[in-house]
């Protein structure tokens, strides 16, 4: 059991290493890079929305039935809201649900190219497969995941507010106000931090399922599943350690 | 020319090549023939690359391919050109940007030279005004041409098919067998074809390597193959009970003349 997962950590570090050499040629590198930021960016753009909206307004309607007939003020809404979606949903969530949508895609994407021998056809050319397959897709990750993390958070608070404002159960000045209160820099950074190592691991995770994978469809459905239950895990172990290390 | 000394291949317990020490030629069409399982698609993998000997060295000229790095292993590729069973056409692109892949990749030419390049190319397999479509929207036969205008889109010195004719029928084959000898000679490059279409190994055999069970077990041109007496090579080409039954009407009329 624990040399096979040794097996896959070698393995992984040779796939990385081998993706991060120099690229034969920077323009086509850019041009894939371009492509997948496209891919990641706009392609997400819509459910990365939507689940924000949402769990924005489900915070703050759980916050309100907690804090009532407490003596916390109610402004403290906007105040939890925003907090709890800078720290923790919103770059969790968004790379938990990224992990599903992007990462099995880029792990069936890669995977397929390895069944119908387009990578063994690179490789003859003389490509450095890992690096013109994995790099491009890990650097559009790096750049365009983290802003959809900060949609995400920007569109949480717009989803709070929705939810108590429209029903009339905080005032428009109140749930401001507490979006305004104790606010911390440091929390937008950490932000920006989960979002950068989620990213990472999403999506190298996935590219070296799909890298290796071998057999038919059945092989390539799991390569695909393990994409996501990886990432997943380590997404969630990344958080964990992020946060007893920032905090 | 590409030279095989010796070469052994195992996955796990099961012996693969058992010891294959052959030649492929520039300027002809090399022959790999053999039955399914025979362990031809592993040594043209072998060849590549793309599988590494579990013993054995594979020399292209001087050159002994099976101790280089991979540094020194692309730069070998790069004189390679390969066509695929499946033609390996990136789905994601166009025929025109299929076949300009290499030039895109390893050149810095201008533009207006790659698409003449790129032109030149499928004037060469008899393709035009497909530059546009996606592999999806052309028949297989068109798919393998347009395989073979990316595998020659950088002037290769060496050229390896993998079953080039699967999946076509047999005036298709034809075409495009004909088409592979012709770029071989015109180039002058070493193609080596792995192939069970006993139609190919008598109309462009120069040089027919026969596999069986790991080993080789003949070599030939295409004028020898009738003449010999080697059983394995007989019972390759007359498997089917048609042919069988062809020679046998041949051999009556001969003996009644």
């Amino acid at each position: 059991m624990i040399s096979r997962q040794l097996y896959h950590f070698g393995r992984y570090l040779m796939m990385m290493g081998t993706a991060l050499a120099r690229p034969e040629r920077t323009y086509m590198y850019y041009k894939e890079t371009t492509r997948q930021m496209n891919d990641i960016g706009i392609g997400s753009l819509v459910i990365v929305i939507l689940i924000s909206l949402f769990i924005g307004a489900v915070t703050a309607v759980q916050f309100s039935y907690q804090l009532d007939g407490t003596l916390v003020p109610l402004y403290y809404i906007g105040y939890i809201v925003r907090d709890s979606t800078i720290i923790e949903l919103a770059p969790t969530i968004t790379c938990l649900v990224l992990a599903g949508k992007v990462g099995s895609n880029m792990s069936s994407e890669i995977g397929g190219m390895r069944q119908k021998e387009h990578i063994d056809a690179m490789e003859i050319m003389g490509v450095n497969t890992a690096g013109y397959l994995v790099l491009p897709k890990i650097i559009a990750a790096l750049v365009v995941i983290p802003l959809l993390v900060a949609i995400a958070a920007f569109v949480s608070v717009i989803g709070g507010y929705l939810a108590m404002v429209l029903t009339g159960s905080l005032s428009h000045n109140d749930y401001i106000m507490g979006v305004r209160s104790f606010f911390k820099d440091g929390n937008v950074t950490m932000m920006f931090v989960k979002a950068i190592v989620f990213a990472f691991i999403l999506t190298s995770v996935s590219c070296y399922q799909g890298y290796y994978v071998k057999g038919g469809s059945i092989e390539l459905g799991k390569a695909s599943t393990n994409a996501v239950v990886f990432s997943d895990i380590l997404i969630l172990l990344a958080d964990y350690l992020i946060a007893s290390i920032l905090t | 020319m590409i030279r095989t000394i010796d070469v052994h291949k195992s996955f796990n317990d099961q012996q693969v090549l058992k010891g294959v020490t052959t030649e492929f030629f520039p300027g002809k069409t090399n022959l790999i023939i053999g039955r399914s399982g025979a362990g031809k698609t592993v040594l043209l993998k072998i060849l590549v690359g793309l599988v590494t000997p579990t013993t054995g060295d594979i020399f292209y000229g001087d050159v002994n391919f099976s101790q280089l790095n991979k540094k020194e292993m692309r730069a070998i590729r790069m004189k390679v050109g390969m066509l695929f069973q499946g033609s390996a056409l990136f789905d994601s692109m166009s025929v025109e940007e299929n076949i300009r892949f290499p030039l895109d990749m390893f050149t810095s030419m201008k533009k207006k030279k790659k698409a003449m390049q790129v032109d030149s190319c499928l004037e060469r397999v008899s393709l035009g005004q497909v530059h546009k479509k996606y592999p999806s929207e052309i028949s297989g036969g068109m798919q393998k041409r347009v395989g073979i205008a990316r595998a020659i889109v950088l002037n290769p010195e060496y050229l390896f098919c993998d079953e080039p004719n699967s999946g076509l029928d047999p005036k298709t084959a034809i075409v495009i067998d004909e088409l592979i000898r012709d770029i071989t000679i015109d180039k002058n490059i070493t193609t080596v074809i792995n192939t069970h279409d006993m139609n190919s190994v008598m109309e462009i055999g120069d040089n027919i390597v026969l596999i069986h069970e790991g080993k080789l077990a003949w070599r030939g041109d295409k004028s020898q193959v009738l003449e010999s007496t080697n059983d394995t090579l007989q019972q390759f080409i007359f498997a089917s009970p048609f042919l069988q039954r062809l020679r046998a009407a041949a051999l009556e009329r001969s003996q009644e003349g």
